[in-house]
């Protein structure tokens, strides 16, 4: 009898609640995200989104950047209708643009104000002049060095150095007896890990993926010049087992006072600079990435941005999201519940010209000038057939690039020379160049 | 004389299991002691082994992030899920694999098996063009129907291996008593092969628990179990160290707690027949 009556309950309070859900009938958006930092606070002052648009709710997907770029890429590529919303990076939003995978953004309210949009940031999200992708947070990377350690050297940092001064900054910095190095660099196979900084890098020494015929260019001298730079400095001046750090490893040495200059991702420097996560905070100098005088700095660009699937069923109730997170008002709310220092930087020109968030950032002058610094379109000395800085925004760029950094790592950790893992990335780019029909 | 060596061995063989245990156990010790600490302390250098102050504040701040219990409650619908549809399946078939064996039986039990040793990566896309049509996308359904065909070779392979123990004889005599085939299976096969049927379940339980292809390929949010929760703690652009220990302990807790309930059984069956 009494199981009879708890399930008469459950069918009754069950029955209630499909009655309400039904009277209610929201629109869900379903927004794929990665969990960076900006991101998780974007997911938790997303309730105000909610507040002012009653008639939508969020379902929160929020994954590591490696799952959910396979998660998009498997439903954006077979129209699988799981996201209406994704988060995706400077590299995958000309190549599913051109696919017609995307919504373009030409179309958001005039208040949201594309023309304050950073032009480099923009220009690595549009493809023939129409956007497709709004940018939460961009970055570029530049040097994060310590002070104190530049000063015992008897240096001082310019804001834009060259490769030689890095160098001999990082040989006079360097104490191994007390563990530290004067270069802490990406060492990590992958692309988006010490590619991402060895193709930045090289763009500042001349080299270049392709020549405008598609030909792999590794077998040039600039590409020698680049990875036997490279290989000297961090064999001689960074720390042991470098080719298993990727950004995370530096910070962490970074933070704890092993290194004397760090070369990464602007995002970093809001890391470096907190007392609460760094020994180091009060030392911390910035300047811009390296250059070797020819025109280009071994500076990268990237943006995780906001983008509509063309296989959503919710386009308006996407872009009105869309709108709303990557708005001047968006920042303007973090600011007011979080502080300026936590604001998504790297997107607006107007963030620029706040001078409470100039005040807040210290670090803020330099990512605007390191994004500054970064074209996308034209990003070697001589020109080429692609788009992207420290990437190159054709599909098979992922696989190539993470078996070319996997030969660069090797000759980093000794078991190959720099000659060799040349001579096997050209063959191997070549390969697959020719396989996909480049060439 | 004698006494005092083996009593040596004894203690030799005790420390050294100790050490091994403690050894294997090490890493979810350091991952329990991270998610108490800052995460400034859970990257301190030198690491902080008891000395850091202990917060429960990752374990907040996750909570605050994701929904655990909806994870939670989608782990334990697609692993107790698959398992029970996977027994339903796998009983009969093991019993006539066991009992009944035919000319291709020992052939099917390899050619199931095989399929353990393709790489799911390589089937992902039918599989999701598949659920996409039939609407099984992000479903605790599709989930369960994905995770019983992976682990059913398992299930087969272990339940062959239980009934193949059990002296047909006794079945002879039930048929011979008047059972029906139904019968003999409910009533006097499965009683007798209780206590592998239940290390069979423990361990596909832990095997969907655990499964972390599919789950997160096939999933996004209405249907996503703890692997999906897990995946929005680790990031390569930050160091989260603490609040990632506090999800992994979260995640693998429910998991623990049943292991460490049921490591009788667990044992029993892995081990069951080994000496023979």
């Amino acid at each position: 009898m009494a199981i009879k009556r708890a399930l008469l309950n459950t069918a009754v309070g069950l029955g209630l609640v499909a009655g309400f859900s039904a009277a209610a009938s929201a629109e869900t958006l379903t927004i794929a995200t990665v969990n960076n930092g900006d991101m998780v606070r974007m997911q938790g002052l997303a309730s105000e989104f909610t507040a002012a648009n009653p008639d939508i709710t969020l379902e929160w997907v929020t994954l590591e950047e490696n799952v959910l770029r396979q998660k998009v890429t498997t439903d954006v590529a077979t129209k699988g209708g799981q996201f209406d919303i994704m988060t995706i990076g400077t590299y995958e939003v000309p190549i599913w643009a051109k696919q017609g995978w995307l919504v373009s953004l030409d179309d958001l309210p005039a208040e949201w104000d594309k023309a304050d949009l950073l032009p480099a940031i923009a220009g690595g999200l549009s493809v023939d002049g129409s956007l497709y992708a709004a940018p939460f947070y961009g970055e570029s990377s530049m040097v994060m060095y310590r002070k104190d350690l530049m000063e015992k050297a008897g240096l001082t940092m310019p804001d834009a150095p060259t490769w030689a001064f890095i160098k001999e900054a990082a040989e006079k910095m360097t104490d191994k007896a007390n563990e530290v190095y004067g270069i802490c660099l990406r060492g990590k196979a992958g692309w988006g890990e010490n590619m991402a900084f060895l193709t930045a890098m090289s763009n500042s020494f001349g080299a270049k993926w392709f020549d405008e015929n598609w030909n792999a260019q590794f077998d040039q001298k600039p590409w020698a010049d680049t990875l036997n730079f490279y290989l000297d400095l961090m064999t001689n001046y960074g720390p042991p087992g470098a080719a298993n750090n990727g950004f995370n490893e530096n910070l962490s040495l970074m933070q704890t006072g092993h290194c004397g200059m760090w070369i990464d991702a602007t995002v970093a420097a809001s890391f470096v600079s907190n007392p609460k996560d760094s020994q180091v905070a009060e030392q911390m100098g910035y300047a811009l990435a390296p250059d070797n005088g020819l025109g280009k700095r071994g500076n990268w660009l990237w943006a995780w941005s906001l983008a509509i699937p063309a296989g959503t069923d919710s386009t308006d109730a996407a872009k009105k999201f869309v709108a709303w997170a990557t708005s001047k008002e968006y920042t303007a709310l973090v600011a007011s519940k979080e502080g300026w220092a936590n604001v998504p930087p790297g997107t607006r020109t107007s963030l620029y010209e706040n001078s409470e968030y100039l005040a807040a950032a210290p670090f803020a002058k330099m990512t605007l000038d390191s994004i500054n610094a970064a074209d996308p379109t034209h990003p070697t000395v001589d020109p080429v057939p692609y788009t992207g800085v420290q990437f190159v925004a054709i599909p098979e760029f992922q696989g190539i690039a993470t078996a070319v950094g996997q030969q660069f790592s090797a000759a980093l950790a000794g078991t190959e020379t720099a000659e060799n893992a040349l001579k096997a990335a050209q063959d191997l780019t070549v390969k697959e160049m020719k396989a996909a029909g480049y060439n | 004389m004698a006494r005092a060596i083996s009593t040596r061995r004894k203690i030799g063989i005790t420390a050294l299991a100790w050490a091994l245990g403690l050894l294997i156990f090490f890493p979810i010790l350091w991952t329990f002691l991270t998610s108490f600490k800052s995460e400034a302390d859970a990257i301190a250098d030198p690491p902080l082994f008891l000395n850091f102050h202990w917060t429960m504040e990752n374990y907040f701040a996750v909570q605050e992030r994701s929904d655990y219990f909806k994870h939670f409650w989608n782990s334990v619908v697609i692993a107790g899920g698959s398992t029970l549809l996977g027994l339903i399946i796998a009983v009969p078939a093991a019993w006539s694999m066991a009992f009944v064996p035919g000319k291709y039986t020992k052939d099917v039990l390899m050619w199931m098996l095989s399929t353990k040793m393709m790489p799911p990566v390589g089937v992902l896309i039918p599989i999701y063009l598949i659920f996409r049509s039939t609407g099984l996308l992000d479903s605790k359904t599709g989930l369960v129907i994905v995770m019983t065909l992976i682990n059913l070779p398992i299930i087969v392979w272990m339940l062959y291996t239980y009934f193949k123990e059990i002296p047909g004889e006794i079945l002879e005599a039930a048929r011979m008593d008047g059972a029906t085939l139904r019968e003999e299976i409910i009533y006097v096969l499965t009683p007798m092969a209780i206590p592998g049927i239940a290390s069979t379940l423990l361990l596909n339980v832990i095997l969907a628990w655990n499964e972390a292809f599919w789950t997160l390929n096939l999933a996004a949010s209405k249907a996503a179990p703890l692997t999906t929760f897990i995946a929005g703690y680790s990031s390569p652009e930050g160091l989260f160290y603490a609040k990632l220990s506090a999800a992994s302990i979260m995640a693998i807790a429910p998991i623990l707690i049943m292991g460490w309930f049921s490591q009788k059984q667990l044992v029993r069956g892995l081990t069951f027949g080994a000496v023979k």
